[in-house]
């Protein structure tokens, strides 16, 4: 019964979405169709051709240089310039929701017992996968600027390498207190350098240092260290988390 | 086409949320809700004939036709803030398992 009400309430639903996106009815619709969006006098189009603060010329790839925030990669330019402010209270709540993880899973804690040991060559094989998979985090978001990815990936990928160390040995154990110090220096340098750019610039996070050329590695200003701060704390962050479902709480 | 099946990702999260018990369920439910949403917003800034709003080598000017990068860069943190829901969702899940034994919910009882 329960069941049913719930089919006719999604069938109600989604009929009244469907409705409302694709019948206009005399009116306008609230999103344009599938593929028909015209991106000009938008402001996409003015982070598209770097002209928020004022016309700007075509961005050439390799030879413009000095434009508007500088990155090749334009959402990245929008998440960590254009709306770098929005990005810190994303930061922010990852922070409250781990902190949240913390205190629920917390205590004095042991590791999880597995039912057969982990051998020989599962236990070196991921470490050796381990150096792998940090490295190419660390490249994701060193190159956030430049192609897709950046500091949540990233962060997520050196997060997902300390997974696999957790999955394939039952007695690893990452030092939280190094990951809380890594975590509070991440977060607190991000703010630093929002309020340098404050005292620079005039205004919260400011992207300050020099833009360089379109498409050069040390191009966009703060946009690259700003994303291996993001890249460190959330990585440290859901290393954290993942240190806290690997554990059980031990009874004194 | 893409633009019916997140509503009808979107959908099926909704049910899930509606009718199941389990709390592991309900957050596998909650995560496909916010997929749903995820690629609805995406497609909402497609532009037929566009590309991935990125300056390389190839696509070299900002003179060609892109993508809307605006909802690419909302989803990105509505990716980040579900990530942080799901963690804290499932921990609330173990510590409830913790007190009462059971993931279900209707046979939790107060203690």
């Amino acid at each position: 019964m329960k069941k049913f009400i719930s089919l006719l309430l999604i069938a109600c639903l989604g009929a009244f979405i469907f409705i409302s996106l694709y019948f206009p009815g005399g009116g306008t619709l609230a999103f344009p169709y599938y593929g028909d969006v015209d991106l000009n006098g938008r402001v996409s189009q003015a982070y598209i051709d770097k002209s928020v603060n004022g016309p700007n010329d075509v961005v050439v790839y390799g030879e413009s240089t000095d434009e508007e925030s500088g990155s090749a990669n334009m959402v990245t330019s929008i998440v960590v310039d254009y709306r770098s402010f929005d990005t810190l209270g994303e930061v922010t709540v990852l922070l409250v929701s781990t902190l949240g993880v913390g205190i629920l899973l917390g205590g004095k804690r042991k590791r999880l017992e597995y039912k057969h040991a982990p051998n020989f060559i599962l236990k070196h094989g991921a470490r050796l996968t381990f150096g792998l998979l940090v490295v190419f985090g660390v490249y994701m978001f060193a190159h956030g600027h430049l192609t897709p990815g950046g500091g949540f990936p990233g962060g997520s990928i050196i997060a997902a390498a300390i997974l696999l160390l957790y999955l394939a040995d039952d007695e690893f154990r990452v030092k939280l207190a190094g990951i809380k110090i890594a975590e509070g220096t991440a977060g607190s340098l991000y703010v630093i350098i929002g309020l340098a750019g404050l005292a620079t610039g005039g205004y919260f996070l400011y992207n300050f240092l020099p833009n360089g050329t379109v498409g050069k590695l040390f191009s966009a200003g703060i946009i690259p260290i700003v994303y291996a701060l993001i890249g460190l704390k959330v990585g440290s962050e859901i290393s954290g988390a993942i240190d806290g479902f690997a554990t059980e709480e031990v009874a004194e | 086409m893409i633009q019916y099946f997140s509503i009808v990702l979107l959908l099926i999260g909704i049910y899930g949320l509606l009718t199941q018990k389990h709390t592991i369920r309900l957050v596998a439910a909650l995560n496909i809700f916010e997929i749903g949403l995820n690629v609805f917003i995406i497609s909402v800034g497609y532009v037929r004939g566009g590309i991935a709003p990125i300056l390389t080598s190839q696509a070299n000017t900002s003179a060609l036709l892109y993508v809307d990068p605006l909802p690419q860069a909302l989803v990105l943190t509505s990716i980040v803030i579900g990530v942080g829901i799901t963690a804290l969702a499932l921990a609330l899940a173990r510590r409830m398992y913790k007190t009462y034994g059971t993931y279900n919910l209707d046979e939790m009882e107060g203690k």
